[in-house]
């Protein structure tokens, strides 16, 4: 019945396990602690006994090969991109190369701490001044902050800089542009910074157009935040005429680098007139996502907004680096310590394997393996943007409906055929969008195998639709009930007893 | 390049299957004019080997804690990581997927992080955690930011005594929408000062903020604390920036804090130069639907198994947008998974065993060090593992002094504190042996 035989998705033995809180039993360890070497005095001797805790009660005990156990198990209900391939339009689910692991994992980093002398971080600064030449370099930008953890955390970061750069010049203004397409973050973002936000509506190519921002830039608008490449994986055509007409009002131009794996050493935003950018190392510089962070989003940002980057920045003097804190127009700090330092290395570590033509040749073949997945598919789903893309390509399931099959089945048959679903119903300006990157670390063979299961599905949808409404049916478990699991909220366990 | 399968030839089929000459063409949408002409000026590509080679000689410039004796804490702790830890890590399962958004091929990381949800609910006797922040200082910004919207008030009373680093994130973040700052001066026994706290507090105040242990080494009484906040109407945030100390100190939970937040890079995950880290959030079951961050649930499948998936997604950013509770998303997911691994192979006793090795071999130092000519202790508190020194000589030469024995000796607090320049602030871990001590008083001249 699952007519998945000859491809890659079928099942195999995967084992049950319940949770750590149900396993073990009393006095089992899985630790072990060097003896006391100094006088055993008893807590309460040396903190008041109101101060102290009797035990940590629902804590399991288990032992070193239970917790191996536990989650060697429950790991290969995962899917990944070590597994297979993972089209997540706009996360750019490449290779994370297992050499940054190693690096990032050397005493020298890995062991070190944040407030040794800096004549004993020599070699972190160097690292951390080098990585900024790079990423100001592909950027087209000036000077670039590390400090920021991910992606949503550098659009803040760059955003509150802009917003001391206009209170700077006497008005920190009111407002922030946002085009429809934009990340979901960029409107949670402008309100953290207090601004409102005015959307702008895309062009009929699925592009911001200049006049529909000349009609709403004023000069109560501090910043337009705009993707390029978009989330419709499109170029933003007519952003250096964006860029004029919002500098023209005092205003600043934020882009939202998720897309930047298209256009390395192809075009940079800081030169189509961008003023500030974050760079989210968890997809174009093969940081694991590791199924939620930690990644890193560096902004990158012109000359006129270096005062206001966060403190510290990483200086050169001679031969010696050092941390400057003495910023007075600073905005502050955004994380404790300089930044997710681990992060950096395996960025480092990338771009040094990949050099200056690797770097241009991942955005090629990204941008023509995405091409090749839309010639593939046209005509078997509905491109709503019948043009070539950039790093991401769109389809919806207009072409499905009329058998009554929706995009999350689409999505959901995927899996049974062994691959991870696209991005679903995002951007929400396509209805029930199907949004597939492939980045660049996938062969044509995977390309061809994925686009044989989309095929075989789109039949699927309509000779045997109740195939595509059950899956998925190869997993551990199939569809889950997420109404239940927001109407009665249960997001710990309890001890029954 | 071998990140990148596709030959010349594949790219070849590729490009006459869409019916293109070449890559060129796909790019023509960019306008010749933000073409970049050149190649970028990053340096040649590196075989595996060599970028080995460069990035090793970039470690081996900086000092760590194998080759010195290290004293530092200040909000990046020095403990042993199970050697398992790493490697369970190191699976590709756990490393290399995308946030669970799918939660079918997901399980294994929501299953991870509804036991990291619970185990920091254990851990500081709370009622509901979320699935991460990004580390200490920013969920405590983002716990200010949350107790605004709660009470409506604008206004923000923080000891002192916390980590001056998260101090200046609360402050960046919290400046943004207008709200206002007042800090609580520390008293001569190292904590925040009650009496100078209720004077400040008000029915202006969404929350006073204080951390235990807090930045000066001292455990606070958060009880009398927390009853000077509700008192106002005010909540208790509560940061703990070592939680290896609630091994055995009592946790906020049952001292009456309202939101807990944290540093959880001690719990086994290493120090890495400050980050990648991992803050923890949890507060009271009634404040849930305020929280910021993602937050794992247990559902059921179509055939009634039980699943987790990602829910109230509705306060969040992609649905709630300009009204979300937050802008954060991807978080730290493995690094949470990391100090879950690491409080579920310590188990209880491991947890307080470990708790208590730091009390002791800080109780001995902190008595060894004092006994030293010309040091004495700053603050007279009960600490965990950490206490000041206050010294007659300067304490940047002293620490510049010990780094010739390969020790390094601690936190010069001038930095931050220029009341408290003629300090510097020790912290003593389960990884530091008793000869370690020893030689740490001898070379500030303590003799034996």
């Amino acid at each position: 019945m699952s007519g998945t035989g000859n491809t890659i998705g079928t099942r195999g033995l995967v084992l049950n396990e319940p949770l750590i809180f149900e396993q073990g039993s009393p006095g089992r360890v899985g630790y072990s602690l060097p003896p006391v070497d100094v006088p055993e005095k008893k807590a309460e001797v040396l903190i008041p006994k109101r101060l102290l805790r009797d035990g940590i009660p629902g804590m399991p005990e288990v032992s070193e090969v239970d917790v191996i156990r536990h989650y060697t198990r429950i790991s290969q209900w995962n899917y990944c991109v070590d597994l297979g391939f993972f089209p997540l339009g706009s996360c750019t689910m490449k290779y994370n190369p297992r050499i940054n692991e190693d690096m990032a994992r050397l005493p020298g980093f890995a062991k070190a701490h944040p407030y040794q002398p800096e004549e004993l971080s020599q070699g972190a600064l160097q690292l951390m001044w080098e990585l900024e030449q790079y990423l100001a370099e592909v950027a087209g930008m000036d000077r670039v902050t590390l400090q920021p953890s991910a992606g949503a955390h550098g659009e803040l970061t760059g955003l509150m800089m802009i917003r001391a750069y206009h209170t700077s010049r006497g008005n920190p203004r009111s407002k922030v542009l946002i085009p429809d397409s934009a990340h979901g973050t960029n409107p949670a973002t402008s309100a953290l910074c207090g601004y409102r936000v005015v959307p702008v509506k895309e062009g009929p190519r699925g592009i911001v157009e200049a006049k529909a921002v000349a009609e709403v830039m004023d000069n109560e608008v501090a910043a337009i935040m705009v993707t390029s490449p978009n989330t419709l994986g499109l170029f933003e055509e007519q952003i250096v005429e964006v860029s004029k007409i919002v500098h023209a009002k005092g205003g600043q131009v934020y882009c939202d680098g998720a897309n930047l794996n298209s256009v390395m050493g192809i075009s940079r935003p800081g030169d189509c007139g961008v003023d500030v950018i974050q760079i989210n190392l968890h997809k174009t510089f093969s940081q694991p996502h590791g199924g939620g962070g930690p990644g890193a989003g560096p902004v990158a940002l012109k000359k006129h907004l270096a005062p206001f980057m966060p403190v510290p920045t990483v200086e050169k003097k001679g031969n010696r680096l050092t941390f400057d804190f003495k910023r007075p127009k600073s905005i502050g700090k955004v994380r404790a310590f300089a930044a997710s330092f681990g992060v950096l290395v395996r960025s480092y570590t990338y771009i040094r394997s990949m050099g200056s033509a690797g770097l241009r040749r991942a955005s090629e073949v990204a941008v023509l393996n995405a091409n090749y997945i839309q010639s593939q598919l046209k005509g078997t789903y509905h491109l709503p943007y019948d043009r070539h893309c950039m790093h991401e390509c769109i389809f919806t399931d207009a072409l499905q409906v009329r058998h009554d099959i929706h995009t999350v089945d689409i999505a959901k048959r995927l899996i049974d055929y062994g691959f991870h679903p696209p991005t679903i119903y995002f951007p929400l300006i396509v209805k029930a969008a199907l949004m597939i990157e492939p980045t660049e670390t996938e062969s044509k063979e995977t390309l061809d195998q994925f686009i044989a299961a989309m095929k075989q599905i789109a039949r699927e949808a309509q000779e045997n639709p109740d195939l595509l409404r059950e899956a998925p049916r190869n997993p551990k478990v199939t569809r889950l009930n997420e109404t239940k699991a927001a109407r009665e909220p249960k997001l710990r366990w309890r001890p029954t007893s | 390049m071998r990140y990148i399968p596709n030959t010349d030839a594949d790219c070849k089929a590729m490009l006459q299957a869409i019916g293109v000459q070449s890559v060129e063409e796909l790019f023509a949408d960019i306008p010749a004019a933000v073409r970049l002409k050149r190649p970028l000026k990053v340096p040649p590509a590196m075989a595996e080997s060599e970028v080995a080679r460069q990035v090793r000689a970039l470690a081996d410039k900086n000092a760590n804690a194998d080759r010195y004796s290290m004293f530092l804490g200040a909000g990046c702790y020095n403990h042993f990581s199970p050697a398992i830890l790493n490697h369970l890590v190191l699976r590709g399962e756990f490393l290399t997927p995308y946030t669970p958004y799918q939660p079918e091929v997901a399980q294994g990381t929501l299953q991870a992080l509804f036991e990291y949800q619970t185990l920091i609910c254990l851990l500081t006797d709370m009622e509901v955690s979320n699935a991460s922040m990004y580390e200490g200082a920013s969920a405590t910004a983002e716990a200010a930011l949350m107790a605004h919207r709660i009470t409506g008030r604008s206004e923000v009373v923080m000891a002192r005594a916390i980590h001056p680093e998260y101090r200046a994130v609360t402050r960046t973040y919290a400046s943004q929408l207008g709200i206002s700052f007042r800090e609580v001066a520390f008293t001569e026994a190292g904590v925040t000062d009650i009496g100078q706290v209720r004077k400040m507090l008000s029915e202006r105040v969404s929350c006073l903020v204080v951390q235990s242990p807090n930045f000066l080494g001292v455990i606070e009484d958060l009880t009398p604390l927390g009853e000077a906040a509700h008192a106002v109407g005010a909540l208790l945030v509560v940061a703990v920036a070592e939680p290896v100390s609630l091994g055995i100190v009592k946790p906020p939970g049952e001292c009456g804090a309202d939101i807990v937040t944290g540093e959880g890079a001690g719990l086994g995950t290493g120090l890495n130069y400050g980050g990648p880290a991992v803050g923890f959030f949890a507060t009271r079951d009634k404040f849930m639907r305020q929280m910021p961050g993602r937050l794992v649930g247990e559902t059921e499948d179509r055939e009634g198994r039980t699943g987790y998936v990602l829910t109230l997604a509705t306060r969040e950013q992609h649905i709630r947008r300009e009204k979300a509770t937050s802008n954060i998303c991807t978080s730290e997911s493995l690094i949470a998974t990391m100090s879950a691994m690491y409080m579920v192979t310590m188990g209880p006793q491991g947890l307080r065993d470990v708790a208590l090795l730091n009390l002791r071999k800080a109780a001995y130092a902190k008595e060894r060090l004092a006994k030293v000519r010309g040091f004495s202790l700053r603050f007279t508190g009960p600490t965990f593992n950490e206490f000041v020194l206050r010294t007659k000589k300067k304490p940047g030469e002293i620490l510049k002094g010990l780094l010739k024995r390969q020790i390094i000796g601690g936190l010069d607090l001038g930095r931050f504190y220029p009341e408290l320049k003629d300090c510097f602030l020790v912290c003593v871990t389960e990884q530091n042996s008793r000869p370690e001590i020893d030689a740490l008083a001898k070379a500030l001249g303590g003799g034996r």
